[in-house]
């Protein structure tokens, strides 16, 4: 019952921020961190208490927290089923977790229709609950959808300037590859009744299918292009950059930190489990398109002038690590795509509030125009180096965890890719460490009388530097939790390398 | 004492923390007790647990914190590890590093980045300590890696200068280069061995691995890779004579004493997978000797300061590399010691010279300093001395101890010799061709020397390691366990004389050629070929322009070309498709009833023909 609420809280709460604009400017912002702070107690709780607990779902492997199952449509087959192990604990966490930074960080940027805003905030993040949440791939499929649309109107009402065409673009990207999923599903489904006469979308049931191998690989490729389009993978990747640079501050946080992370989720979750056969065989094109993500990434980072976009495509670089650490399916390997699901969230998340911050107090993303802000802003500067450092994977911080193992295990899968995948490794300086030469560092070019970060950005900055510690020297708590998870998943399948 | 090393790295570690969180509010008073009391308080603490660690029996004490991450058989702890080897550098990076921060506590006084300096000193040292004590791989490499991240900070550390924000970018970059070679071979070494801890690891390596077989090697050689990428070996050693755009304690701390020997400690650390993979410890000779002979021609015809001196670290982390290629650890190591006490010192004066000299750096606009600098004129020439390995100083000792096993090493070993012995000529020339033009002749402009203690007692100190250091005996026999002796002639050694000579006779070459004239370097540089070599020499031997064509041109120009990125055109072609399809059926919507009759009367006819044709 606590995973309804946990998603049910949000979708009531972004009802009640809508209402309360009425009372106040300030309302909707107060309920929305209300709100979220009750689902990150409960979140708290569960974590407290989590021991994982025996076939609560039915399902063969044992790692289940919590489950919550009722019949739905039950002519279908489908479920209202919700059920948390300590992977998607982990990614609700962060997702609970970089909502209040969401909201917190928009304060003072949006000024108009607050409470909608808010709604769809909230709405947004309930969905992504829902997709890291469902085990049913109709209530997958519906929180999946869920989260695009308030997702696409936050860029489109409160955006920046070009906000309506990156607006449709992302909404058509993930539209148009959501709809190959539904078919994969469809598909799958409809195999599934074949043999043994009912329906059913329950993913317990359908893992372990005996499915014709061509029949297979296409249904795969269904859920893989949803799934890498959101990641999102070159050559997928080209609506992230303008959702990106229109989106307000709150909307790239989200989409950065959490929504791409349903991509790599579902990957984890879906496709490899539930076709092991055609995921192996598809192993190495399916990390091939990782290590050209970094790099590719890598590449576009170094080309830009607009500071979100170069941000957006640092993004493509990292979450290639995880598409390289998924298919190369081992310990090491999987356990570095999660650490890097929830490091590059914290930091990507945070070079994007300052990314917001630039733009709120310069008026421009543009790098050119900037330069020298280090003595004006020096709050805003060193927190910007601190997390340009992370992202280009130094030990100690959480990044590097997660690229480190990717890397150690992708090492025994492939050795040829996982050298090119290292590369990012000597890209990762070149495209940071350009951010704070072109913005902080240098020559001032005019006074700007900017102010610094005050006390509540210092805050919410505060608590993101600290996770972004604890998960560079403590990522054992964290391990944990998604070891028994990720132990079953090999055990399921396991790849012959 | 020994359970109290964890506050080694520690104390700096908090310095770091105060000074950050304090957001530079503080007065430099406290700034100061707290930058250089934190490092002072690691040295006093490393020199404790060293008594303690020397006097008693063990060879190595391990101290295990908590476990970093465990995922299978993958378990790097936060674990320090000290035994003779990491003592030394414990020595060396508290002590030469307290000196440095003392240092610099007089020499930045007017910085309005005061505080800020000493949070990213006070980070390198914490770094630079976990690098040499990690007790795995892993954890060295997050030292490896914090030390380039401060390298980074501090050679950019006046940001408002372009260049050096450039040069900063440079050095962490190309240093990059290496470390990621490095992390290959950690996943390398990891795959074939199943652990990262040192010293299972090395026994390992030295009971499944036979000697001379390939795997050793390509691990070797891939952290070899990292080795010259932080040494500034050939052929990545073009990021260190521009680091030196830091502040002058910086390049004396980072880019002479501590970090850029962190290559000599991981190949001295790692010294059984070199001495598994003999092809490979020939290839750090190799490197060694290209690098020492073209830097130290390089410094031949530099005019700055402190680019002569960064290209003689450049060319005597050579002659320690050349060490550690023929087997002479303790030797390299030794050798590394002493460097870090004469280049320290003789950065110290050169800082000392330009804090005095309004930011001077070019040699040839100094001239008869000796008078008006009588504690730098003494730490020039004791370190001089040093450098230049003349007999009675610490360079001597530790220089010749590597020539010597060079000779001895068999194979090529004597041609290693020769070249240390033309290297060692070299250094001579140019040290005291720097002495010679900035501190003798004529006085170009009046200076006087406005030290305070914080900057003389330093000096004063490391004026009298540079010369006794070399008295040291290495404990380092537990560390490495064969070692290629030097065997000792009986009588007269001739190869032991003209090492000793050398250096002499450089001596007396400079001094008849820059003090007295007696051959003007003019009349080669008025030559078309002697022109062209100097320039070649002096900017690096090209291997800069060798990069900008080969790596930085073409990343730059795949930026500029593709900044709209290929792959949206893709998608735009789809989007401009379906504009097109969409005006040509709009087209046909013309509201002409004609139009419409006709092409059904065509659409009818065309059916029923395709039809009739089946």
């Amino acid at each position: 019952m606590i995973l309804f609420w946990l998603i049910f809280i949000l979708l009531l709460g972004g009802g009640l921020a809508w209402y309360g604009e009425r009372r106040g400017p300030k309302m909707p912002g107060w309920i929305s961190l209300g709100v979220l702070a009750l689902d990150l107690l409960l979140v708290a709780g569960i974590w407290i208490g989590s021991e994982p607990s025996l076939a609560l779902t039915g399902a063969q492997d044992a790692s289940w927290i919590l489950d919550f199952n009722v019949a739905w449509i039950s002519r279908f087959g489908i479920n209202f089923h919700l059920a948390l192990d300590g992977l998607s604990l982990l990614l609700v966490a962060l997702t609970v977790f970089l909502g209040m930074m969401a909201v917190a960080c928009s304060w003072t940027e949006i000024t108009e229709r607050v409470g909608f805003f808010h709604f769809n905030l909230l709405w947004t993040l309930a969905g992504v609950l829902g997709v890291f949440l469902a085990l049913d791939l109709f209530l997958f499929f519906f929180f999946w959808e869920m989260m695009i649309i308030p997702m696409f109107l936050l860029i489109a009402i409160w955006g920046h300037e070009n906000r309506i065409y990156a607006s449709i673009k992302f909404f058509l990207f993930t539209q148009v590859t959501s709809l190959l999923m539904l078919a994969a599903i469809l598909g799958l489904v409809y195999v599934r009744y074949k043999n043994t006469g009912t329906f059913s979308f329950d993913y317990g049931d359908l893992l372990n299918l005996q499915l014709d191998p061509a029949l297979s690989l296409w249904l795969m490729l269904g859920f893989f292009i949803a799934f890498v389009t959101k990641l999102p993978g070159v050559p997928f990747h080209t609506w992230l950059p303008d959702a990106h640079t229109q989106a307000p501050t709150a909307g790239s946080v989200i989409l950065a930190g959490v929504l791409l992370k349903t991509g790599a989720y579902g990957l984890l979750r879906f496709v490899v489990p539930l076709f092991p056969d055609a995921a192996q065989s598809f192993a190495t094109p399916a990390m091939t398109l990782g290590v050209v993500s970094i790099l590719y990434g890598a590449h576009m980072a170094f080309a830009q002038t607009d500071v979100k976009r170069l941000v957006a495509y640092t993004s493509i670089s990292h979450m290639g690590f995880i598409l390289v650490g998924i298919f190369a399916w081992n310990e090491w390997a999987l356990q570095g795509a999660v650490m890097t699901m929830l490091a590059h969230g914290i930091s990507s998340a945070a070079l994007f509030i300052i990314a917001g911050a630039l733009q709120e107090r310069m008026h421009t993303r543009d790098m050119r125009c900037m330069g020298g802000l280090w003595p004006e802003v020096p709050r805003l500067a060193a927190i910007a180096l601190f997390f340009s450092i992370a992202a280009l994977g130094m030990p100690g911080l959480g990044n590097f965890i997660g690229e480190f193992l990717v890397l150690i295990g992708s090492y025994r899968a492939d050795v040829t890719l996982t050298v090119f995948a290292s590369l990012g490794l000597i890209a990762a300086p070149v495209y940071s460490l350009i951010v704070i030469q072109k913005v902080f560092h240098a020559e001032q070019r005019e006074t700007h009388r900017l102010w610094d970060f005050g006390r509540r950005e210092m805050t919410l900055m505060g608590f993101m530097i600290v996770a972004m510690v604890w998960m560079g020297v403590y990522p054992q708590s964290m391990l944990d939790l998604s070891e028994p998870v990720l132990e079953n998943l090999d055990q399921l399948v396991r790849f012959r390398n | 004492m020994l359970q109290f090393l964890w506050l080694v790295p520690t104390l700096p570690l908090l310095g770091f923390l105060v000074l950050v969180l304090t957001e530079g509010k503080l007065p430099n008073k406290t700034v100061q007790t707290i930058g250089v009391g934190s490092v002072f308080g690691s040295a006093l603490l490393s020199a404790m647990i060293g008594i303690e660690f020397l006097g008693s029996p063990t060879s190595a004490y391990i101290q295990t914190l908590w476990t970093w991450m465990e995922v299978g058989p993958f378990k790097p702890q936060i674990s320090l590890y000290l035994d003779h080897l990491s003592l030394i550098m414990l020595f060396v990076i508290t002590g030469v590093g307290f000196l440095i921060h003392l240092y610099s506590a007089g020499f930045m006084e007017e910085d309005p980045g005061y505080s800020r300096f000493f949070s990213y000193m006070n980070l390198f040292v914490f770094a630079m300590l976990i690098l040499v004590l990690g007790d795995n791989l892993v954890l060295l490499f997050l030292g490896w890696e914090g030390v380039g991240l401060c390298s980074y900070l501090l050679i950019g550390f006046w940001y408002t200068n372009a260049d050096y924000g450039y040069a900063a970018r440079k050095a962490f970059v190309v240093t990059r280069v290496g470390d990621t070679a490095m992390a290959v071979g950690l996943f390398f070494l990891f795959m074939h061995l199943e652990t990262l801890q040192i010293q299972p690891l090395m026994e390992k390596a030295a009971s499944e691995w036979p000697v001379g077989s390939a795997l050793p090697a390509i691990a070797a050689a891939l952290l070899l890779g990292g080795a010259i990428g932080k040494s500034a070996q050939f052929p990545l050693q073009v990021w260190l004579p521009d680091a030196m755009a830091g502040p002058t304690p910086i390049s004396a701390l980072i880019h002479a004493a501590t970090m850029v020997t962190a290559g000599v400690y991981l190949v001295a650390r790692t010294h059984v997978l070199f001495e598994l993979a003999p092809d490979v410890q020939f290839a750090v000779a190799v490197i060694a000797t290209i690098t020492l002979l073209i830097s130290g021609f390089t410094a031949l015809t530099q005019t700055d300061i402190k680019r002569i001196l960064a290209y003689s670290t450049i060319s005597q982390i050579g002659y320690m590399f050349l060490g550690l290629g023929v087997g002479a650890w303790s030797a390299a190591i030794f050798h590394l010691m002493t460097h870090a006490f004469f280049k320290a010192l003789l950065f110290l004066g050169a800082g000392g010279v330009i804090h005095c000299f309004h930011h001077e750096h070019d040699i040839f606009k100094m001239g008869g300093l000796g008078r008006n600098l009588p504690v730098t004129f003494a730490s020039f020439l004791i370190g001089g001395a040093a450098l230049s390995a003349l007999p009675f100083t610490s360079g001597h000792y530790s220089k010749d101890e590597i020539l010597l096993t060079a000779f001895h090493s068999g194979g090529y070993g004597p041609w290693f010799w020769f070249a240390g012995v033309v290297g060692a000529f070299v250094t001579v020339i140019y040290t005291f061709r720097l002495i010679f033009i900035a501190f003798f002749g004529p006085k170009i402009h009046d200076v006087d020397e406005h030290f305070d203690g914080r900057m003389r007692i330093p000096l004063l100190i490391l004026c009298v390691l540079a010369l006794l250091g070399g008295l040291v005996q290495m404990p380092l026999d537990s560390v490495f366990h064969q070692e290629s002796e030097i065997v000792h002639a009986q009588g007269f050694d001739w190869v032991e004389a003209i090492t000793t000579g050398v250096p002499l006779a450089g001596l007396v070459a400079a001094y008849l050629v820059f003090l007295k004239g007696a051959f003007k370097p003019e009349t080669i540089l008025a030559t078309n070929w002697g022109r062209s070599l100097q320039q070649f020499w002096y900017c690096g031997w090209g291997m800069d322009a060798l990069y900008i064509f080969l790596f930085v041109r073409p990343i730059e120009w795949l930026a500029v070309v593709n900044r709209n990125d290929i792959v949206d055109s893709l998608y735009n072609g789809v989007a401009a498709f379906s504009r097109i399809c969409y005006q040509g059926l709009a087209w046909t919507q013309t509201g002409r009833l004609r139009w419409y009759a006709a092409g059904m009367i065509v659409g009818g006819v065309l059916v029923i023909g395709l039809g009739g044709m089946q």
